[in-house]
C-alpha cells in the first residue's frame, strides 16, 4: 500500500470520526445518528399519512439478525474484492513484475 | 436512499418498474454479450458489483448528525456503462429488500432508478466530461463518484416529491432534499476517496483492461510490461 492510499483512507476515517466526536454523548433519543432513510419514512408517515406496512415476504425478525445480514453483505463484497486484487497481483508477479 | 416497502403509491411503483425494467433488461443483454466477447472482464465486473455491495451496506455518520450510506455505483458505470451497472444494482437491492427489509420489492423500481440509473449516469457523464481535460483518471473517478453518490440521493428526493407533491412539488422536494442532500455531502466525499483508491489499484494491476475499455490513456500506465500481451489472463 502506498503512502498516498494510506493518507486517502485516513481522510475517510477523519470524515467518519468527526461526527462521532462533535456529537459525542448524544444519542438517537436526542435525534442524533438516526438514518436518513428512516427520517424520510417518518416524514412520509407524519406529514403525508403514509402507513408503514409489513411486507408480504420474509423480514429479519430482530435487530440482531438484521445486523448479521448486513455484516454478511459487507463480508461478501470484501472477500470478492480482496480475492481479485490478490489474483491480479499474483498475475503481475508471475510475469516478473512487482506491483 | 432506499424507499421503504409500502411507501410509494401504486402508480409510481408501476412507472418506476417500467422505466428501470427497460434499462435492466437492456443491461442483461449487454452483460451477456460482454461476457461472451470479453470473458477477461469478469473479475472487474465482480469487483464492481462487490464494491457496491460493501459500500451500500455501510451506514456512516455525517457531520449533520444523522447517518446514511454511500452507494458505490460510479465504478461499475465508468467501466461498463449504466445499463450493466443497473443490473448489478438490481442484485444488491434484491439482497437488501429480501434479507434486510431495507427498501422493498414494490419500491425496487424506484430504488434501481436512483442508485442504478440516475446516480451512475451523472457519474459517468462527469467522468466523460473531465476525461478531456487531461486530469489524472484517479482524481476524475473520485470526483465522478462524489457526483454519482449525491445525484442518487437527489433522485430519491425527486421520486418522493413526485409521489407526494403536497402542497406543491417544489416544497415537497425541499423537504426531502433537506433530509438527504446535506447529510450526503461528507459521505459522498468519503465515497469519492474510496472509489479513487480502488481505481488506483485496478489501474496499477490491470492497466491493459482499462486501456481496452478506453477509460485511461497510455501515459497513465506505470508499468509498461503489464500492457504487453494484452488479452492473456
Amino acid at each position: 500500500m502506498e503512502l498516498k492510499h494510506i493518507l486517502m483512507l485516513l481522510v475517510v476515517l477523519g470524515l467518519m470520526a468527526a461526527p462521532l466526536i462533535i456529537y459525542n454523548g448524544k444519542g438517537e433519543d436526542e435525534g442524533y445518528f438516526g438514518g436518513s432513510d428512516d427520517s424520510a419514512s417518518k416524514i412520509l408517515s407524519e406529514k403525508y399519512g403514509v402507513e408503514e406496512k409489513q411486507p408480504f415476504y420474509w423480514t429479519p425478525p430482530s435487530g440482531e439478525i438484521e445486523s448479521l445480514l448486513f455484516a454478511l453483505q459487507a463480508a461478501i463484497g470484501a472477500i470478492i474484492i480482496g480475492y481479485f486484487i490478490g489474483y491480479y497481483k499474483g498475475i503481475a508477479k508471475g510475469k516478473g513484475i512487482n506491483v | 436512499m432506499h424507499i421503504m416497502y409500502g411507501f410509494l403509491p401504486i402508480q409510481w411503483v408501476i412507472i418506476w418498474y417500467i422505466i428501470s425494467g427497460i434499462v435492466v433488461l437492456f443491461g442483461i443483454y449487454q452483460l451477456t454479450k460482454l461476457l461472451k466477447e470479453n470473458p477477461e472482464y469478469k473479475p472487474l465486473l465482480a469487483l464492481s458489483g462487490a464494491f457496491m455491495f460493501i459500500l451500500s451496506s455501510l451506514k456512516m455518520p455525517s457531520v449533520t448528525g444523522s447517518c446514511s450510506h454511500p452507494c458505490g455505483n460510479a465504478l461499475g458505470a465508468i467501466l461498463f456503462g449504466v445499463p450493466i451497472l443497473s443490473v448489478l444494482s438490481a442484485i444488491t437491492l434484491t439482497f437488501q429488500a429480501l434479507l434486510l427489509n431495507h427498501g422493498g420489492l414494490d419500491t425496487m423500481g424506484a430504488n434501481i432508478f436512483s442508485m442504478g440509473i440516475m446516480g451512475p449516469l451523472a457519474g459517468l457523464l462527469t467522468f466523460k466530461a473531465l476525461k478531456g481535460t487531461k486530469l489524472n483518471s484517479t482524481i476524475n473517478v473520485g470526483i465522478s463518484a462524489i457526483i454519482a453518490d449525491w445525484m442518487t440521493y437527489v433522485t430519491t428526493s425527486v421520486e418522493l416529491a413526485l409521489a407526494y407533491p403536497t402542497p406543491s412539488f417544489q416544497e415537497s422536494l425541499m423537504v426531502f432534499l433537506g433530509i438527504f442532500a446535506l447529510t450526503q455531502i461528507p459521505l459522498a466525499v468519503a465515497e469519492g476517496i474510496l472509489t479513487a483508491v480502488i481505481w488506483d489499484y485496478i489501474k496499477k494491476l490491470r492497466p491493459d483492461i482499462l486501456l481496452k475499455l478506453g477509460v485511461i490513456d497510455e501515459s497513465e500506465v506505470e508499468n509498461k510490461a503489464l500492457i504487453e500481451g494484452i488479452g492473456d489472463n
